[in-house]
């Protein structure tokens, strides 16, 4: 499958949005990991963001990131979103409720359970009625959701706007699964190269046998391999170089998908 | 078929393990959902248990293994939707912490419960397929939405045939959570009715095999003919009071479709049973729709699948196909007048051509399916 990326969206621990992060990605400036940096999602109306959890705040950042310097219109953009575990800090504060004598779930916690929550958020946030999926492969979830978006891309010839963050869970759920920092990143594709299109894709599937390519930094290949949205950064590493490269990521069965990146 | 055809509803007073609410569920009989094999021993919760019994009905396990040797184990796509994946085992361990830590106890297997891939996990290697793989998960229109997606997966070239499905399991979380939202009805659900009050909670798994369309299908093959998804844009947990997403995923169906709103016989409505549902619904097919096409929605049969209405739903636009009848409402008793499209109360003895099924879901994500069959 070949795509055309028109944006590209990264938050996380030490990694502070795209522009910032292309020098460390390819080496050129050192990765210090740090505090998480999150400007709050003014594109809320302020109920809703009050309402909002660090991961939706995430996906929100990287999305609209992504989004920034393209002339499409927002609201007409599909979506895909992919976490491994959505909310945690929810799910932690619900089945503690559920393990008291109260039970008290609040109406709020309640409706940001959901996996797709921070989709909801996006399209109230940009009045979108566009066509949006929100979906979970495990460690594998960036890839699966390149594999939506792609797929999407070609067959409905439309742009499409791939959302991954994943966030740690709080103990004691952080022991029995544990997430290394926190990272969002987002990719606007589009099926046909346009003035904005600075890089082209070409997204396989293959059956195994290649080791997954890694971060030549120890910090970042700890963010990688620990972090589900991690696992995309030595994309956004080829992204951010100028020659073309092929990256290698993980996929399940022992499957890979090889993405090819030719700069244009 | 036959609980439909009767007009039967499996929805019974709320026993669920020690929930202690007011309400009707649509619970799965604890003597049906035998243990997993021991080999999956890790991933043994409700929700797996309720893939397993689904998976074992109606030579389903046999046509995905002739799809395996036709195809090959990595080529056939798996695509399901839950919302709550295992998620009573995490309540259940969080009862369960050792005191002086907080620590979950050890036999707590994340992956292979909570996760919201733990099912695509499990059906996998229950079903041995080795393609591509994903849980969707967007509430209660989850197991619509992967039609979409094993579609444009197999137009793509990576699978030439996609399992769908999905399953949703009873759990504290969603029962505690819609009692929260006060959407839980005292009585069972009664769906369009002028005193409805709201949903009943349900629980079930559903699966299908998709395979490419040949030019000639033996009659009485179902065929897919649409799919539309949209998203609401106004609220979490209700929806567009002029039901304008549902009308954006009913309209993209039928263009996706080639089809017009003449051309549907029959609506499987999403049909929570709640006010505010029902009657953006209403008012979104009937702009669509007028009172061309029969309505029902069988939710007061089978109570809210949530994550599994989606498939749950299509599986009986099939059966209404395949059996020559249009299911009415169960529990139903009398039609709200406000409402305006064209409801059926009662089973009709007439077999739908095409017919539609309405997913919407949490997050204002709306999913609306278009089945047909060959003559």
């Amino acid at each position: 499958m070949q795509v055309f990326v028109e944006g590209v969206g990264l938050r996380g621990v030490g990694l502070n949005g795209w522009i910032a992060s292309r020098s460390i990605l390819t080496g050129a400036a050192p990765y210090v990991p740090a505090e998480l940096v999150l400007p709050p999602p003014d594109v809320l109306p302020p109920a809703e963001r009050r309402r909002t959890g660090l991961p939706i705040k995430l996906a929100l950042n990287v999305g609209l990131e992504a989004l920034s310097g393209s002339e499409r219109s927002s609201d007409t953009i599909a979506s895909v979103f992919t976490s491994s575990g959505a909310d945690g800090q929810v799910l932690h504060q619900i089945c503690e409720s559920l393990a008291g004598a109260e039970r008290l779930v609040s109406p709020t916690r309640f409706h940001n359970s959901v996996h797709n929550a921070p989709a909801g958020y996006w399209s109230i946030a940009l009045r979108s009625r566009a066509p949006s999926t929100s979906l979970c492969c495990f460690e594998y979830s960036f890839a699966a959701g390149l594999l939506e978006a792609c797929a999407y891309c070609v067959t409905e010839a439309e742009a499409i706007l791939l959302v991954s963050y994943d966030v740690p869970y709080p103990e004691p759920l952080n022991a029995a699964r544990p997430i290394a920092g926190s990272v969002g990143a987002a990719l606007l594709l589009a099926p046909l190269a346009t003035s904005a299109s600075f890089a082209r894709l070409d997204v396989q599937t293959a059956p195994g046998g290649c080791s997954p390519t890694r971060m030549r930094d120890p910090a970042l290949e700890t963010l990688r391999s620990g972090n589900p949205t991690g696992r995309a950064l030595p994309l956004l590493g080829a992204l951010a170089g100028p020659i073309a490269a092929t990256v290698v990521l993980e996929y399940l069965c022992g499957a890979t998908l090889t993405v090819a990146t030719l700069p244009c | 078929m036959e609980a439909l055809k009767s007009g039967r509803s499996g929805l019974v007073p709320c026993n669920f393990e020690s929930a202690r609410l007011d309400t009707w569920v649509g619970q799965v009989e604890d003597r049906l959902l035998g243990p997993l094999p021991a080999a999956m021993a890790a991933a043994e919760c409700r929700n797996n248990r309720l893939a397993q019994l689904a998976l074992g009905q109606d030579g389903f396990l046999d046509a995905v293994a002739h799809a395996r040797r036709r195809y090959g184990a990595r080529r056939v796509g798996l695509f399901l939707g839950t919302s709550t994946s295992g998620l009573l085992q995490t309540e259940l361990a969080y009862r369960q912490r050792e005191a002086s830590t907080g620590a979950l106890p050890d036999a707590f297997d994340y992956a292979a419960t909570q996760n919201t891939f733990s099912l695509g996990r499990f059906v996998q290697m229950q079903l041995g397929l080795e393609g591509p793989a994903v849980v969707i998960s967007t509430a209660c229109s989850s197991s619509a939405k992967v039609f979409g997606s094993a579609v444009r997966m197999m137009a793509a070239g990576l699978c030439d045939a996609a399992v769908v499905g999905g399953a949703d399991s009873l759990c504290l979380t969603t029962l505690y959570g819609f009692a929260s939202l006060e959407l839980l009805s005292r009585d069972p659900c009664r769906p369009f009715d002028s005193e409805r009050n709201g949903i009943s909670i349900g629980e079930g798994a559903g699966f299908a095999l998709l395979e490419q369309g040949q030019a000639r299908e033996p009659a009485g093959t179902f065929q897919l003919l649409g799919v539309g998804e949209s998203s609401d844009a106004h609220h979490m947990s209700s929806p567009h009071p002029e039901g304008a997403g549902a009308r954006a995923a009913m309209q993209r169906a039928l263009s996706s479709a080639a089809l017009t709103s003449k051309d549907i016989d029959y609506i499987n409505l999403h049909g929570t049973a709640t006010r505010s549902n029902d009657a953006a619904e209403d008012k979104a097919v009937y702009d669509l729709f007028g009172t061309s096409a029969v309505c029902s929605s069988t939710k007061g049969a089978t109570g809210h699948l949530l994550g599994a209405a989606g498939i749950a739903e299509t599986i009986i636009c099939a059966l209404a196909m395949s059996g020559q009848f249009m299911p009415g409402s169960a529990n139903t008793r009398r039609l709200d007048p406000s409402l305006r499209v064209r409801y059926l109360l009662a089973n009709a003895k007439q077999a739908p051509m095409r017919a539609m099924s309405n997913s919407f879901g949490f997050g204002g994500s709306n999913c609306s399916l278009l089945l047909g069959r060959t003559s």
